[in-house]
């Protein structure tokens, strides 16, 4: 049977008001049509991914996912997929769909930043166990997550990618304190995350013992097309308030700001129509290091458009929504007031992957340039400077 | 509508690539330019007859190949990478387009002629016009003929017939001068034609082809832009891995692996414009932001190719000012990144200020 027909034959059988979000989200899952890419009884059909669009088309207006599911979609998802026992995907994906459990991801430390390879949590084995120990910052929705994907150091004594290992973190275990950190916005949409002493059992660890690296990457590379891979239609996206303001206020257009807005609007075009040529690209393949480029773009455009915008405004640009500290589940770049857009943006070239890193890899693994000569390549992490 | 080329595309790429490959390589496009024939016509002959680019654009009732613009624009981007020497642009499809939108028995019977390659036309307007303003020229129309001088024509020393707007309509002449002036684009040099009571076809009765044709012809010269920006970008790339200094590859510092992943993506950009301004139909912000976007990348992927390479970017021997010349005079050539940007301001509706400077 073809998607579509299958789509239909759900939806006959379905009817999205008669029943909880989570009840059709997980009739969805059991039907195969969550992500139909995935294999069947997981979510999918074995289809390919661009079939994927056909579903989201059809089943436009229902019920879908939220906003606090994001990290368990875009990055525990595929990497349980690709690393995952069967018994593993059986358990997590589920739920991780129907939004009944939530992830976060414990990657960065105060330490390891864009050096994530460098990361000092330890993992010991304790029997069947492991136990935890370290501090893990700029973690979203920790404070609300059930599972976390986590990125642990198992082996010392060897070269940092080599002594890496993957683990699927009970954020309810003890030993695990989630404390907010406040950001440049005012509000704590972060957490920093200290583990003392957690117990994970063996059956969370996600790939082999040291192969940690390997998984991790798997998850950054979903990661990067997750934030810079959204649909948007010409004139969408992070241009669309800026636009708003410009036919709204006609009293506050200058001649330099008209010159500037269209030649970000040229940008903001052409990186969407980039975006939609990466897609069809993709739609075959996996995500590979062109999604860091494509990130790359929209962070550079958040940030001059919204920056354009707070300018723009001019007396009102001085003020601010609020101020106030506060817990935030969601990265609100489209209801909120200008100064948080731009002030937010700036998280838009750090997180992810710097900027920085990004030309890096696009320069290394795209183009093939010589990668950076480091001092860590074959020296035992514990005895690396730091 | 899809972004990426299909296998059609890439097979034709691959024959006129090859073909471009054998019979013009930098050294000869090099040797050619202070010649008295800055077009090689031999090259021409050869992608016409063995390749059949000329007719692309023409319909098989008119002895063409039927093709969409997504098959000219692959030739445009070889031909970019070339920086080939023929008149494709200028008669394959700025001369084709109009003649195909006038549509008249006149048109049609020089579109057979141009199928094939056995003739080559020119349009006489300047290369700098802007398909948003395009003035009168300076011929005029009397008993005896046409009269009159038009400057800064690409095409205009191969073609055997040329179309010329006068008096509101268009005319197609072959009797006229052509005088070469010394150019900035050594491999597109422009010219004057003079016609001294010429005798003329009607080709059309008003000057609508004209602006049709400019503006489709802009929407393709990107892909010859994306073509100019790609070599410059794999030129310079395969240099930087090779080049030492400091007894490392240039390459592998992170002032110059930065601008090459910029640079790259940049390009990326400018093929998906281009793309997308090649598809059947492309209305007029999709043209507008081909060109408004790609322009700049192409010089700029020029400008970075003399830059990155250094003592030998600068010399004459290298062919790197050549593709120099193009990217910056194909930025001029059919409305600048300004004029362009200017469109999108009213089609895109996002109006300028009301009272001028503003505050």
């Amino acid at each position: 049977m073809e998607v579509r027909d299958r789509v239909r034959a759900f939806l006959d059988e379905h009817d999205p008001s008669a029943m909880s979000r989570t009840e059709f989200l997980g009739a969805r899952f059991d039907a195969g049509l969550a992500w139909v890419h995935f294999p069947q009884g997981l979510g999918g059909l074995g289809a390919s991914r661009e079939q994927q669009g056909v579903v989201e088309q059809l089943l436009a207006g229902t019920p879908g996912p939220d906003g606090r599911q994001g990290i368990g979609l875009g990055m525990a998802a595929p990497t349980i997929l690709a690393f995952g026992t069967e018994e593993q995907k059986k358990r997590y994906l589920r739920p991780l769909w129907t939004g009944e459990e939530i992830w976060c991801q414990l990657f960065s430390e105060p330490g390891a930043g864009s050096d994530l390879a460098g990361l000092a949590t330890r993992a010991v084995r304790d029997g069947d166990d492991w136990i935890v120990d370290g501090q893990k910052v700029w973690t979203s929705g920790a404070h609300y997550a059930d599972w976390a994907i986590l990125v642990t150091r198992t082996d010392p004594d060897v070269p940092k990618h080599q002594g890496l290992t993957y683990f699927i973190c009970d954020m309810h275990a003890g030993g695990v304190e989630v404390r907010p950190l406040r950001q440049i916005t005012g509000e704590a949409e972060f957490n920093e995350v200290f583990l003392t002493g957690v117990r994970l059992g063996d059956e969370l660890r996600l790939g082999k013992v040291g192969e940690g690296w390997r998984v991790a990457q798997t998850t950054l590379m979903n990661e990067r097309v997750a934030i810079g891979g959204g649909r948007t239609e010409r004139g969408g996206g992070i241009i669309a308030p800026v636009l708003q303001t410009w036919r709204d206020h006609p009293e506050l257009r200058t001649h330099d700001l008209h010159r500037r807005l269209l030649s970000l609007w040229v940008e903001a075009e052409a990186t969407r129509l980039a975006g939609a040529r990466l897609r069809e690209q993709l739609t075959a393949g996996v995500p590979g290091p062109e999604g860091s480029a494509i990130k790359l773009a929209f962070s550079k455009l958040n940030q001059e458009l919204s920056g354009l915008e707070v300018e723009l405004r001019r007396e009102d640009g001085l003020t601010y929504g609020d101020w106030t500290f506060r817990r935030s589940d969601e990265v609100a770049m489209f209801s909120r007031d200008a100064g948080y857009r731009y002030l937010r943006a700036k998280g838009n070239s750090i997180e992810g992957g710097t900027s920085e890193i990004l030309r890096n890899i696009v320069s290394e693994r795209v183009l093939g340039l010589p990668q950076e000569q480091r001092a860590d390549k074959d020296v035992p992490w514990k005895d690396l400077p730091r | 509508m899809s972004l990426l080329y299909s296998d059609l595309q890439e097979e034709l790429r691959g024959s006129v690539r090859a073909l471009l490959a054998d019979r013009c390589p930098p050294s000869a496009v090099l040797a050619r330019v202070e010649t008295d024939t800055p077009y090689d016509l031999d090259l021409w002959r050869a992608l016409t007859t063995e390749i059949g680019v000329a007719g692309l654009l023409i319909p098989e009732s008119l002895g063409g190949a039927g093709a969409t613009p997504g098959e000219a624009a692959v030739v445009l981007e070889e031909l970019g990478r070339s920086c080939a020497p023929v008149p494709y642009l200028t008669s394959s499809v700025l001369a084709t387009t109009l003649l195909l939108r006038s549509g008249t028995p006149a048109a049609e019977k020089l579109l057979a002629d141009l199928a094939s390659g056995a003739s080559t036309a020119a349009v006489a307007v300047s290369l700098a016009t802007s398909p948003y303003d395009v003035k009168s020229s300076g011929v005029t129309v009397t008993a005896d003929g046409l009269t009159g001088t038009v400057t800064g024509v690409a095409g205009a020393e191969p073609a055997d017939v040329v179309l010329v707007p006068a008096d509101g309509k268009i005319h197609a002449v072959t009797d006229f001068t052509v005088h070469t002036q010394v150019s900035l684009d050594q491999t597109r040099p422009i010219a004057t034609i003079e016609l001294d009571s010429a005798r003329s076809t009607r080709i059309a009765p008003d000057t609508e082809p004209l602006t049709y044709a400019l503006s489709r012809t802009a929407a393709l010269l990107a892909s010859e832009q994306v073509g100019v920006a790609e070599w410059c970008f794999d030129t310079t790339l395969a240099y930087v891995k090779e080049r030492k200094q400091f007894a490392r590859p240039i390459g592998s510092y992170q002032a110059i692996k930065h601008r090459l992943a910029d640079l790259w993506l940049d390009i990326a950009k400018a093929r998906a414009t281009a793309r997308n301004a090649a598809e059947d139909d492309p209305d007029e912000i999709t043209i507008a932001v081909a060109q408004a976007w790609t322009s700049p990348v192409t010089v700029h992927a020029a400008e970075e190719c003399v830059q990155l390479h250094g003592g030998i970017g600068m010399t004459w021997e290298h062919p790197a000012h050549l593709y120099l010349k193009r990217a910056k005079a194909d930025s001029i050539a059919l409305g600048t990144q300004g004029d362009h940007q200017d469109t999108l301001a009213k089609a895109a509706n996002i109006p300028a200020t009301p009272h001028g400077t503003g505050h």
